[in-house]
C-alpha cells in the first residue's frame, strides 16, 4: 500500500516536472508544477511531515503559483512560444547531458550509500507528540533568531519589489 | 507484481533521495533548456523542491527534526524570492513582451 501511494505520488511528481520543462504554453508549465507540488506534498503526508504538506499546498500551490499565474495574466504572455527554435543550436544537448549527469551521479552516490543509511525505521514521533509540536518547539527554540530574520527578509522582499516596479513619477514628469 | 507484493515492500530512504535526485535534474536541465525568464522560475522551484523532498525523507530517518525546520525556512526563501524575481520579470517584459533571458541585459542602468 505505502509502495502504491509512493509510486502514484512519484509519477505525479515526474509528469509534472517533465510537463515544466517540455510544456510550450506557460500556463501549462504553471499547472504542471501545481501537479508537481501536490505530488510533492502526498510525499510529505506519507513520511509523516504533517504541517509541511499543509505549508506546502497552501504556499507552493496557494500562492506561488498563483502568482506566476496572475503574472502571466498580467503580461499577456500567456501564448505558446515556438520551442523549435533554438538560438545556439548545441545548448539543448549539453543541457540535457548535464542534468542526466547531475541526477545520474547523486543516483550513483544515494546507492553506493544506502548501507550507510541503513533503512531502519525511527519515528520522529516516538514520544508521542504530533509533528506540529515537535516542529513548533524546535523553530522557536533553537531557530528562533533565524525565524526573526525570515521577517527581516520577506519586508526587504516586499519593499525591493514595490519599489522595483513603481513608476517613477519625478522621471516620468520631466 | 502481485498486490500481496507491493503491500510488504515498503518505500525506503533511497527511494525517495533517488526520486529527489532525479527531479532535481529535471529542474537542472529545464533550467538550461528553457529562455522563458518565467520558465526558468518554475525549474529553479522544483529544483527546490526536490532538495525539500530529500531534507524530509533524511530527516524522518535520522529522526531529527531539524531537517523539517531547514525546509520551513527553505519555503519561506522560495517566497521572497519568487517575489522579487517576479517583480524584474514585470518590469522587463513591461518594456519589451517576449524578451527572454538575454534580454535582462537590458535592465541595466
Amino acid at each position: 500500500m505505502e509502495l502504491l501511494v509512493f509510486i502514484l505520488a512519484s509519477a505525479m511528481v515526474l509528469a509534472g516536472g517533465l510537463g515544466v520543462v517540455l510544456r510550450s504554453n506557460p500556463v501549462h508549465a504553471a499547472l504542471s508544477l501545481v501537479l508537481t507540488l501536490f505530488g510533492v506534498a502526498v510525499h510529505f503526508v506519507a513520511l509523516e511531515a504533517h504541517f509541511l504538506a499543509a505549508v506546502q499546498i497552501i504556499v507552493y500551490a496557494g500562492a506561488i503559483v498563483v502568482l506566476f499565474l496572475f503574472v502571466i495574466m498580467l503580461l499577456g504572455v500567456d501564448k505558446s512560444e515556438d520551442l523549435s527554435i533554438e538560438p545556439f543550436p548545441i545548448q539543448r544537448p549539453v543541457a540535457i547531458v548535464i542534468g542526466a549527469a547531475v541526477a545520474g551521479l547523486v543516483i550513483a552516490a544515494v546507492v553506493r550509500a544506502r548501507d550507510t543509511i541503513a533503512e531502519t525505521d525511527t519515528p520522529l514521533a516516538a514520544d508521542g507528540d504530533s509533528n506540529i509540536q515537535l516542529l513548533a518547539r524546535n523553530l522557536f527554540s533553537d531557530h528562533v533568531f533565524a525565524f526573526e530574520f525570515t521577517s527581516i527578509l520577506l519586508i526587504v522582499a516586499v519593499a525591493g519589489t514595490v519599489v522595483l516596479t513603481r513608476k517613477d513619477k519625478r522621471k516620468v514628469e520631466q | 507484481m502481485s498486490a500481496a507484493m507491493l503491500g510488504a515492500v515498503t518505500p525506503t530512504t533511497t527511494y525517495y533521495l533517488i526520486l529527489s535526485a532525479l527531479l532535481f535534474g529535471i529542474g537542472a536541465a529545464g533550467l538550461m533548456i528553457r529562455r522563458n525568464p518565467l520558465i526558468m522560475f518554475m525549474c529553479i522551484e522544483l529544483m527546490l523542491n526536490a532538495v525539500n523532498l530529500s531534507f524530509v525523507a533524511l530527516a524522518v530517518r535520522f529522526g531529527n527534526i531539524d531537517g523539517q525546520t531547514a525546509v520551513f525556512f527553505v519555503m519561506v526563501v522560495a517566497a521572497a524570492e519568487v517575489v522579487v524575481g517576479l517583480g524584474l520579470i514585470i518590469s522587463l517584459l513591461k518594456r519589451r513582451p517576449g524578451a527572454n533571458a538575454d534580454d535582462l541585459a537590458e535592465l541595466r542602468g
